[in-house]
């Protein structure tokens, strides 16, 4: 090839590059996901933290914890699920069968494993956002009391990778959406509810208490609360850490790999 | 090489080098059990407009992914400019330029940002990512819409965009599977026109196609290909001097059955073929062919002498159409 071509050539980083068109996706897509993004759990947070808060309060509060401040962490995680559940449904399956930009994707430098690290990075940045915006807000209002609390995004970036690797594996296998919205009623509705968002899992019955912990959720909202509440101690929250790593990295190989087998036919 | 869009008036086709860029030998794909490239010799020289030429479910496609690095060859061998798709993907992909035969723009995205967006995969940076999306945005004769989203745009308007957008890394060889195929008539003429200007400015291109009238007006070279095996190779002119006869005699008749005519008819020219609502006489002349067709007493409802096409080459090669 012409030398001189080869020369304004920047190195590749080609994750970087997908991660760029969804950036750019971003940009014009924004208005639309402000609402999923950060409006909605502020309304959450609004409503169960103080509306339903006052009554809880008027016991002990949680453990002594005023009840805002024991859901704003839980609903931070939690949303980071939903965005990393429902950014790798389907805008995914899109990208394969409907506007097909994974196709355009591969024909270029970029391979498949590319695709995947970039567009997880795509949603983790949007999470990440939405989660920023979020805690300024929770801290304004007293809902976060302790500065350790921006030590919450650790759990936010893990649990939205942790959620989103295996959907896109779901997602890539996946002829149609139909499945997807079995997901959302069976996987996130209930994980939401019972993984420490709204009230510790040591209120369930002592017989589903071990579903929690196998919840990464309810590993990245114990992380979270730690933060927020400036309880943070190495060994459990390192433990929690690990575990969500865990699942990103099998998620991330099993998106990969899908990936790999849908399209590289 | 130079930007395609900016040498767009180069006099005269540039002679067609010998460097081989695409070579492939024995040529498999296979689907579990099901054979979709059955074994296909095709070498493309720099330069040269290369077509695939054949009917649905031919394999053209197939070929052209493994062409394109992102369908693994199932068998035989195949190299890209001097390099194993296997193992210089990537790098033969930096080099290339692919219009697939469905779209994949991004309909969310302005008809600008789709060319940017796809400038970046190739690491070209910010600047001149820019500065050739407005150059291919003229050249594709989109610049009205550069800032409209894609979803709204026609079939040809896509079409168009598809090929600037694989112009954006200035590819080597340009791949294009079934370019115009779904377009009207005249959304064609505009595309083949910013095809000729590519090939003058000295862009290899490799296309496919089930329209023959588009191999013939595109196609320096071109393979006739069925079931997954070439049946011919050669010129457009080449292949029917070899496989027709300079001229066609259609004779169409209002019957159901038209073997009793076909039997009338035979020995006046090389050939008869049989179609459901007429009768093709291949002949060289095809005036006093149908001279001697009154002679013998028969009366078609209308009779049209044309000159032979590849149409013609492929029903002798296959018995069949090329479009049904
Ligand atoms: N991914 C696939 N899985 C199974 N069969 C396929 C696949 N892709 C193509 N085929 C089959 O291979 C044959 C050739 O297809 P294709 O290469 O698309 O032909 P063309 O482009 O000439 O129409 C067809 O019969 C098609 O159904
Ligand atoms: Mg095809």
């Amino acid at each position: 090839m012409d030398p001189t071509l080869v020369a304004v050539r920047e190195r590749p980083r080609p994750p970087l590059r997908v991660l760029e068109y969804f950036l750019v996706l971003l940009r014009r897509t924004f208005r639309g996901t402000i609402f999923t993004g950060f409006l909605s759990p502020l309304l959450y947070l609004v409503a169960l933290g103080y509306g339903l808060g006052s009554l809880v309060d008027r016991g002990q509060g949680l453990d002594g914890v005023p009840y805002v401040q024991f859901i704003a962490p839980g609903i931070l995680v939690a949303t980071a699920m939903q965005i990393g559940v429902f950014d790798a449904s389907y805008p995914v399956l899109g990208a394969i069968r409907w506007d097909r930009q994974y196709h355009a994707m591969l024909a270029t430098p970029v391979g498949v494993r590319d695709v995947v690290t970039g567009h997880i990075a795509g949603i983790t940045l949007r999470s990440l956002l939405s989660a920023v915006v979020f805690l300024v807000v929770a801290y304004a209002l007293r809902a976060v009391p302790s500065w350790t609390g921006v030590l919450s995004l650790v759990a936010v970036l893990l649990v939205t990778v942790a959620y989103a690797t295996p959907m896109f594996a779901i997602a890539a296998r996946a002829q149609t959406d139909v499945s997807f919205t079995l997901v959302f009623r069976l996987g996130v509705i209930p994980m939401f509810l019972f993984s420490g968002t709204f009230f510790p899992v040591s209120q369930l019955p002592t017989a589903i208490q071990p579903i929690a912990y196998v919840i990464p959720l309810w590993h990245g909202s114990s992380l979270a609360r730690d933060a927020t509440l400036g309880t943070l101690s190495w060994g459990m929250d390192l433990l929690h850490v690990g575990y969500l790593l865990l699942w990103c990295v099998l998620g991330g190989w099993l998106a990969t790999r899908t990936l790999r087998r849908r399209m590289v036919v | 090489m130079s930007n395609p869009a900016s040498t767009t008036h180069t006099p005269g086709v540039l002679p067609t080098g010998t460097e081989v860029l695409i070579e492939a030998v024995g040529l498999r794909k296979t689907f579990g059990d099901f054979v979709a490239v059955d074994g296909i010799d095709v070498q493309v020289h720099r330069g040269e407009a290369f077509g695939f030429l054949g009917p649905n479910g031919a394999g053209k496609s197939s070929t052209m992914r493994m062409i394109g690095c992102v369908s693994p060859v199932s068998g035989g061998s195949l190299r890209i400019l001097g390099m194993d798709p296997a193992l210089d993907g990537a790098r033969i992909r930096a080099r290339l330029g692919v219009v697939p035969q469905q779209d994949s723009l991004d309909g969310e995205l302005t008809v600008r940002d789709n060319l940017y967006v796809y400038g970046r995969y190739f690491g070209i940076p910010r600047a001149e990512c820019r500065r050739m999306a407005t150059e291919l945005l003229e050249f594709a004769n989109l610049t009205d819409r550069a800032d409209s989203l894609v979803d709204p745009l026609s079939g040809g308007m896509k079409r168009r965009l598809t090929i600037a957008r694989a112009l954006i890394n200035s590819p080597e060889i340009l791949l294009l599977d079934e370019p115009t195929t779904g377009l009207d008539p005249q959304a064609r003429h505009v595309l083949w026109d910013r095809l000729f200007r590519l090939k003058r400015s000295g862009v290899t291109l490799v296309l496919t196609t089930h329209y023959m009238d588009e191999a013939e007006q595109l196609c320096d070279r071109l393979v006739v290909m069925d079931k997954g095996r070439i049946a011919a190779e050669g010129s457009p002119r080449s292949l029917i001097e070899q496989w027709s006869t300079r001229e066609v005699l259609e004779l169409r008749f209002d019957e159901d059955d038209l073997s009793p005519h076909a039997r009338r008819v035979e020995g006046i020219g090389e050939r008869v073929e049989v179609l459901p609502d007429r009768l093709l006489l291949y002949v060289d002349d095809g005036e006093a062919a149908g001279r001697a067709v009154h002679e013998r007493g028969v009366r078609p409802l209308s009779s049209l002498v044309r000159r032979s096409t590849l149409e013609d080459v492929f029903l002798r090669l296959t018995g069949r159409s090329l479009v049904d």
